[in-house]
């Protein structure tokens, strides 16, 4: 609890720095606004005190069982549906979709109808869904073998320059975009669990090296994806 | 809001929630039964800590938007009003002919997305997450507290420059190329073991709090500014915030390495 009104303070003191200073116009509706910060306090308390007991000790233990069994197979199975089920559910993926196709739609670049519009949108969850899937699995395969990350994340980089000189300038924005929705509160701490166990449990692995950089390749991989789906789509 | 709005507004906050966890929570179950075939460790712990999870997220989530969102609505709206911008510059400017305003006059907007990106990274959930697991696994190498700053500092930069590039309307990918290649050329001289954790870093940063205030800001700067399309200019704000976290990531550690290798030699001499 100490620790979360430690988190949030500077949030707080920033907003009433400006409110009352900057601006100089009194707050609306402050009861509200009193519950809201109560909550959001509560709320961190609970979730970090969660992910101690309970997200970080099974993505652990999942990364430790799938490593002793030996199974690549079925360990990038895990990885990929891990990444796919988490991003196809994610709230904010479904809410940038819907508004990317309101936008291509009144741009004229598809049809101005709902079926048209659901269309594109569901197209542009599955392309990120199925981006971020394969993303962790490549991500999983990396610490297995023990590649280097940043040749991945370079030539991922290199890859989502030249595709930006072809794309249509209307998907550039959402494709950039689309990257940073992907990972969420849940997916993070999990992912982040299952990689560093992953390499503390595989000989000659340095879980610093090699265990972070799962979320890296799941937030570059869906500027690439998107990318594609425009020009073939639009 | 009545006390039932309330109420059912937590109501239905939670089921959304364990929607968004339910798939997640039988991918794990259904891999550790029929693949694993073997009991997890401290089942009933693991719950626990799930339901806490839910719990927390749930109580975060309802709290962001009866507070903190609505705030941050309002002051993007308020400080980007041209009038506010040109009144605070000069008084006697009459309000409804507003003033050429050329980009130094929005010197507020980029002092508050400074202050907002940092303080909102602070209390980013996600990278919390990381940091607890970084400090974890480098045996206290890598402080709680030097990451969860580093990363704020960076996404406060990057917020910041990104308002700039929508008031002077830049086409943006000449930004985020540019910090590409101050990317690549950082992993080439940056300590090995933090290039993955920076890498990572750029993608927790955009989550739960900061994406809906900084999306906020940027739609707001992008509707007021004269000859900015939101569309084309609003977005990308998320792309900055993903974008210098890395580099500041490394910076870190290129400093925190400086020091220690320094602070070694003077007393080797």
């Amino acid at each position: 609890m100490l620790g979360s009104i430690r988190d949030l303070a500077p949030i707080i003191l920033v907003i009433l720095f400006f409110q009352l200073v900057v601006i100089q116009q009194p707050l609306p509706n402050v009861g509200q606004l009193l519950i809201g910060v109560l909550f959001v306090l509560l709320g961190l308390t609970f979730f970090i005190h969660g992910l101690e007991q309970g997200l970080f000790p099974i993505g652990e233990s999942m990364a430790h069982a799938f490593a002793r069994k030996g199974s690549i197979g079925w360990l990038l199975t895990f990885a990929f549906c891990l990444g796919f089920g988490t991003t196809v559910a994610e709230p904010a993926l479904i809410a940038v979709a819907a508004e990317a196709a309101r936008v291509a739609a009144s741009g004229d670049l598809i049809g101005n109808t709902q079926a048209a519009m659901n269309d594109y949108a569901q197209g542009l969850r599955m392309s990120v869904a199925l981006s971020v899937g394969i993303a962790i699995g490549i991500g999983v395969l990396r610490i297995i073998k023990g590649w280097p990350l940043q040749w991945f994340i370079i030539g991922g980089y290199v890859l989502v320059v030249i595709m930006t000189m072809f794309a249509p300038p209307e998907i550039i924005g959402i494709a950039y975009d689309s990257g940073g929705v992907t990972t969420s509160t849940i997916t993070v701490p999990l992912v982040t669990a299952l990689g560093v166990g992953l390499a503390s449990s595989i000989k000659g692995r340095n879980p610093m090296i090699d265990g972070f950089g799962l979320i890296a390749l799941a937030s570059l991989n869906p500027m690439i994806f998107v990318m594609a789906y425009g020009m073939v789509m639009l | 809001m009545t006390f039932i709005d309330m109420l059912n507004q937590i109501g239905s906050t939670i089921a959304t929630t364990f929607q968004d966890v339910l798939p997640i929570a039988a991918i794990l179950f259904g891999f550790q039964f029929a693949v694993i075939r073997k009991p997890l460790p401290n089942i009933g712990r693991v719950l626990m800590g799930f339901l806490w999870v839910l719990v927390g997220l749930s109580l975060f989530l309802i709290g962001l938007e009866w507070a903190l969102f609505p705030l941050g609505r309002l002051m993007a709206q308020q400080l980007t009003d041209p009038v506010f911008l040109a009144s605070v510059n000069n008084a006697e400017v009459v309000t409804d002919t507003v003033r050429e305003l050329v980009w130094t006059d929005y010197y507020w907007v980029y002092l508050f997305a400074f202050l907002i990106g940092f303080a909102t990274t602070i209390a980013e959930p996600s990278l919390i997450a990381v940091a607890i697991k970084a400090n974890e696994v480098s045996g206290g190498a890598i402080g709680i507290w030097g990451l969860r700053l580093s990363v704020a500092l960076g996404v406060a930069i990057g917020i910041s420059l990104g308002c700039y590039r929508i008031v002077v309307g830049d086409p943006i990918h000449w930004y985020i190329m540019a910090g590409y290649v101050v990317v690549v050329l950082q992993t080439l001289v940056a300590p090995k073991l933090i290039i993955p954790l920076a890498y990572d870093s750029g993608g927790v940063t955009t989550s739960t709090v900061t994406v809906p205030l900084v999306a906020a800001l940027g739609l707001g700067l992008a509707e007021t500014v004269p000859g900015r399309n939101p569309i084309i200019d609003g977005f990308g704000l998320i792309a900055f915030a993903s974008l210098f976290p890395i580099m500041s990531v490394m910076a870190y550690a290129q400093i925190s390495q400086w020091i220690s290798t320094r602070g070694k030699a003077i007393p080797s001499r």
